[in-house]
């Protein structure tokens, strides 16, 4: 354990609320610890705001391993900062050095609104899971687990696919706000399996439809998404989806 | 004596003959009654989907900002199920009586048999969802094994399960929202549960986003709002779960049951200062190949990979040679405390000891070379191809290690020490998962009825969703039939105008203290009132001392805390000053509860009762019932009990040896 500790200024995006303009406002944070989380040190910042008489900085975060999906955070200009294959909350500080400013900024997309500061409205999600992001099974329908194999290849990268937290960092990372690799993943997902095939065309008619009346962006295929993904969920997932609504389109009744 | 309900008849008739003879609700009438789930982790959201596919009209709520938030997502190792498709001799009793034993003998027959009944359902409906479970070469799921048991019984998606079954409960509830089944409203918190003539008839939630009070009717409320682990701060949880939903309830006159039954998870990564606002887990998945260890000579300086072989002591082989790395939570934890109280702790802080990856390793790479027929191979070779086993079952585990710590777990041992994982105690339900209110239910980790004084790995997610769906719908449909003739009752009625009036005043008086402590420092302070003197073991003098404690902070709490911004605006630490104010009253509640408890059970241990070798020391003569606890106004409550009857399983001391 190191006793290494930095100072920091911090330019962090500051808005009360969707309906008003918001703007940077920088803050010293001081005796910040390599082993730190990043947001364990916006904490250490909001104490000292509280205790001060100002009011704390607004961000989404639960978990804070990495699964549920929550925090987000656009950070040096990236989503999630600067550590491959990572969520913000598992940023730790010794990604940064002392006397370094870190510039903080919400998801932005029209997609997702902010709500506050650094939180962010991505409803929008949950609309596309709606439009069809599902196997129409009601409970008490199944049939044995094992009476249906699955090749171990395909159950895998159903898997694969399955893992996206559904944070939004794709999105925040698009310069056209598209949405295609978190609906890409779900399509995947169940289109691998034979228990979502059945569904595999109106679904991804639907959930494109939904997409597209959220306002996210096309996909031009920069692979920022990629990138940028906590999950690495792979871009190879937006080619599915394409072949997918491709055939479902031709196909369709 | 509280009545559970439990029907008569054999043990392993009792739910069939109860889903035969409970009543019904004709699809017409079922479009005309509404029903309020509160949470929406595997719990609420399967509760949600079953009841919306079942044609009721569901308002479901939770405080995060999407339903697929909710913290069951975190869980990692996997679910149990009786299937028994390893051949290994698995049964539906035999997961009954390992849940049983595993609970140290605390838990209801009955409850927990109906679990293990609706185990294969769960993991057939999931499978149907489209839950990605991990699968053998041949196509077929493949299981693993846990601590507190000899079989293979574990359903898993890599060290992922929870998010993977949270997903398909998500997808299934989205899919209701869709059809117009149930209604969600996420970033809501429920702040009251609003009571007619006793009965639970609706509650009052708080829009998070704009301040704004809710008023929502329910011919039935369910509770699905998980543990109060994050009494201790720092805990497992997410930083958003709380007590507040169930303890609203209590405070409405629903019993809260064994509140001091709360489980240290053996497998966490070690505290690394102050700051800290979090522990992690390192699933229990880990101690299936992973063997624990610290050094045998006290003060020891070397590195871990220093410290030859004789000079390891592998406490837990040596201690409990049958179960060996893969006793249960409770035993494992209380095994860690000992070595590192007597001085062998690891690390700088000394709190901590190793999880050592290398034999697997080695062996998992001795298997690859026979399995591809290889000759001549040299150890480094074989050590790098049990690296890849090792990274295929457990990777996402290791890099969540290695971002955590800055160390590399393929190369030195982790180091891993105890935390608050997970509670068995919450509100008291009834068989039918009614609490003493009518009316309102506990689902999940919210209630207190199948684990007893510890629960074995697997088994939360595995409650979760038989609670969700296969055991509401039928239970809550049951008394929901006697509720068709009472049509919805508007929220201008007088008790929901009163209910969300006192909401209101206590926001405004939490707002107007204007003190100069933040909420968050005196959560801090609570989770170490409770984590020194109700946490891995407790005595009654700590327990005393820490009820003056936490009575004298709740003092100075309402006089001095401090809430920046304003009521009607989204406002997060309001939010947490809400939490944290229940916190502090269910903190005193624990205390209540294990000083009364004077024996050890499980994860409960009062160093006054324990065997020569020191394990805990039940007294099932004078404790083997639920301590259901009724709240009785500032400081005061009533223990009333429910006795444990043993029909089936006969009780003995817990043998892990």
């Amino acid at each position: 354990m190191s006793q290494n500790t930095m100072n920091l200024k911090l330019k962090v995006w500051r808005q009360k609320n969707a309906n008003t303009t918001g703007a940077f406002v920088t803050y010293d944070v001081a005796g910040i610890s390599h082993e730190m989380s990043f947001l364990e040190m916006l904490d250490i910042l909001n104490e000292k705001l509280i205790v001060d008489g100002g009011e704390p900085v607004a961000f989404d975060h639960d978990c804070r391993e990495g699964i549920c999906g929550m925090c987000s955070l656009y950070i040096n200009g990236k989503p999630h900062g600067p550590w491959q294959a990572n969520t913000t909350c598992q940023l730790h500080m010794r990604a940064f050095k002392d006397g370094e400013t870190i510039v903080i900024e919400p998801w932005r997309a029209n997609s997702f609104p902010i709500v506050k500061d650094l939180t962010v409205d991505r409803s929008a999600f949950d609309r596309i899971i709606q439009a069809g992001g599902y196997v129409s099974v009601n409970t008490g329908n199944a049939v044995d687990g094992n009476s249906l194999p699955i090749e171990k290849d395909k159950a895998d990268a159903s898997f694969a696919a399955a893992m996206c937290i559904g944070c939004g960092a794709c999105v925040a990372a698009c310069k056209n706000s598209s949405a295609m690799l978190f609906l890409s993943a779900k399509v995947s997902h169940l289109a691998l399996l034979p228990q979502g095939a059945i569904e595999r065309k109106s679904r991804v008619l639907n959930m494109v439809a939904q997409m597209d009346k959220e306002g996210f962006g096309a996909c031009t295929n920069t692979g920022a998404c990629e990138a940028t993904c906590p999950k690495e969920i792979s871009i190879s997932n937006i080619a599915r989806l394409n072949l997918e609504y491709l055939g479902a389109g031709l196909t369709a009744e | 004596m509280l009545d559970s309900k439990i029907p008569a008849g054999k043990l392993e008739d009792k739910w069939v003959d109860y889903k035969g003879h409970c009543k019904l609700v004709n699809p017409a009438n079922k479009r005309k009654m509404e029903v309020i789930i509160v949470g929406t982790g595997l719990a609420g959201a399967s509760a949600a989907a079953a009841m919306g596919e079942l044609g009721y009209k569901v308002k479901a709520f939770c405080f995060q900002d999407s339903p697929r938030r909710a913290h069951s997502i975190a869980a990692q190792g996997g679910i149990n199920a009786a299937k028994n498709y390893q051949n290994d001799g698995d049964s539906v009793f035999r997961l009954f009586y390992d849940t049983i034993k595993g609970g140290d003998y605390r838990a209801r027959e009955a409850n927990v048999h109906r679990l293990a009944e609706v185990s294969s359902n769960i993991i057939d409906q999931c499978v149907a969802q489209g839950v990605p479970f991990a699968r053998e070469y041949g196509g077929l799921l493949s299981n693993r094994s846990f601590g507190g048991t000899q079989v293979q019984r574990t359903f898993y998606a890599a060290g992922q399960t929870g998010q993977q079954l949270l997903i398909g409960a998500y997808q299934a509830l989205e899919r209701q929202v869709a059809l117009g089944n149930v209604t969600m409203h996420a970033r809501h918190e429920m702040l009251d549960v609003v009571k007619i003539d006793g009965v639970a008839k609706g509650i009052i939630a708080r829009n998070l986003i704009t301040g704004e009070l809710e008023k929502h009717f329910g011919h039935a409320v369910l509770l699905c709002t998980g543990g109060y682990g994050n009494v201790f701060y720092l805990s497992t949880n997410a930083m958003g779960s709380n007590v507040t939903a169930a303890w609203k309830a209590h405070k409405q006159g629903a019993y809260f049951a064994n509140p001091c039954f709360t489980q240290i998870h053996p497998t966490c990564i070690p505290v690394s200062g102050d700051h800290q606002s979090k522990l992690t887990l390192m699933s229990e998945s880990l101690r299936n190949d992973g063997r624990i260890w610290v050094p045998k000579k006290l003060g020891e300086t070397r590195k871990a990979n220093e410290i030859p072989e004789e000079e390891r002591d592998y406490y837990l082989e040596r201690r409990y040679p049958a179960f060996g790395n893969l006793v249960p939570r409770d035993v494992a934890s209380r095994a860690a405390k000992e070595r590192c109280d007597a001085g062998y702790g690891v690390g700088t802080s000394k709190q901590a000891v190793y999880l050592d990856y290398a034999a697997a390793i080695e062996r998992y790479g001795k298997i690859e070379v026979s399995k591809q027929g290889l000759k001549d191979v040299s150890i480094d070779q074989i050590i790098a191809m049990g690296k890849e086993v090792v990274k295929e079952k457990y990777g996402n585990l290791f890099e969540m290690y290695a971002k955590i710590t800055g160390e590399n777990p393929y190369e030195v041992p982790m180091r891993i020490y105890p935390a608050v994982h997970y509670t068995m105690g919450g509100l008291w339900v009834d068989y039918e998962l009614q609490t003493n209110v009518k009316g309102l239910y506990a689902l999940g980790e919210a209630n207190f009825s199948d684990h007893g004084a510890n629960r074995l790995g697997a088994s939360a997610l595995m409650q979760g969703l038989a609670d969700g769906y296969f055991v509401a719908p039928y239970t809550v449909g049951n008394n929901l039939a006697d509720e068709i003739y009472n049509a919805a009752i508007p929220t201008t009625h007088p008790a929901f105008e009163a209910a969300a009036k006192v909401v209101a005043e206590r926001i405004a008086s939490l707002k107007n203290i204007n003190g100069k402590q933040s909420v968050e420092s005196f959560h801090k302070r609570l989770g170490k009132i409770i984590w020194n003197e109700c946490g891995m073991s407790r005595n009654k003098e700590g327990l005393l001392k820490a009820i003056a404690d936490v009575q004298a902070l709740k003092k100075e709490f309402w006089s001095d805390v401090r809430i920046p911004g304003e009521i009607n605006e989204y406002n997060p630490e309001l939010d947490k000053a809400n939490r944290v104010a229940d916190f502090i009253e269910l903190g005193e509640l624990m205390c209540v509860d294990a000083l009364n408890r004077e024996e050890s059970c499980g994860g409960h241990f009062r160093e006054e009762y324990q065997t020569p070798e020191g394990e805990a020391l039940r007294d099932d003569e004078n404790y083997m019932y639920v301590a259901a606890w009724e709240n009785k106004g500032e400081h005061e409550w009533q223990l009333h009990k429910e006795e444990l009857k043993y029909e089936v399983i006969k009780p003995s001391q817990r043998n892990y040896k």
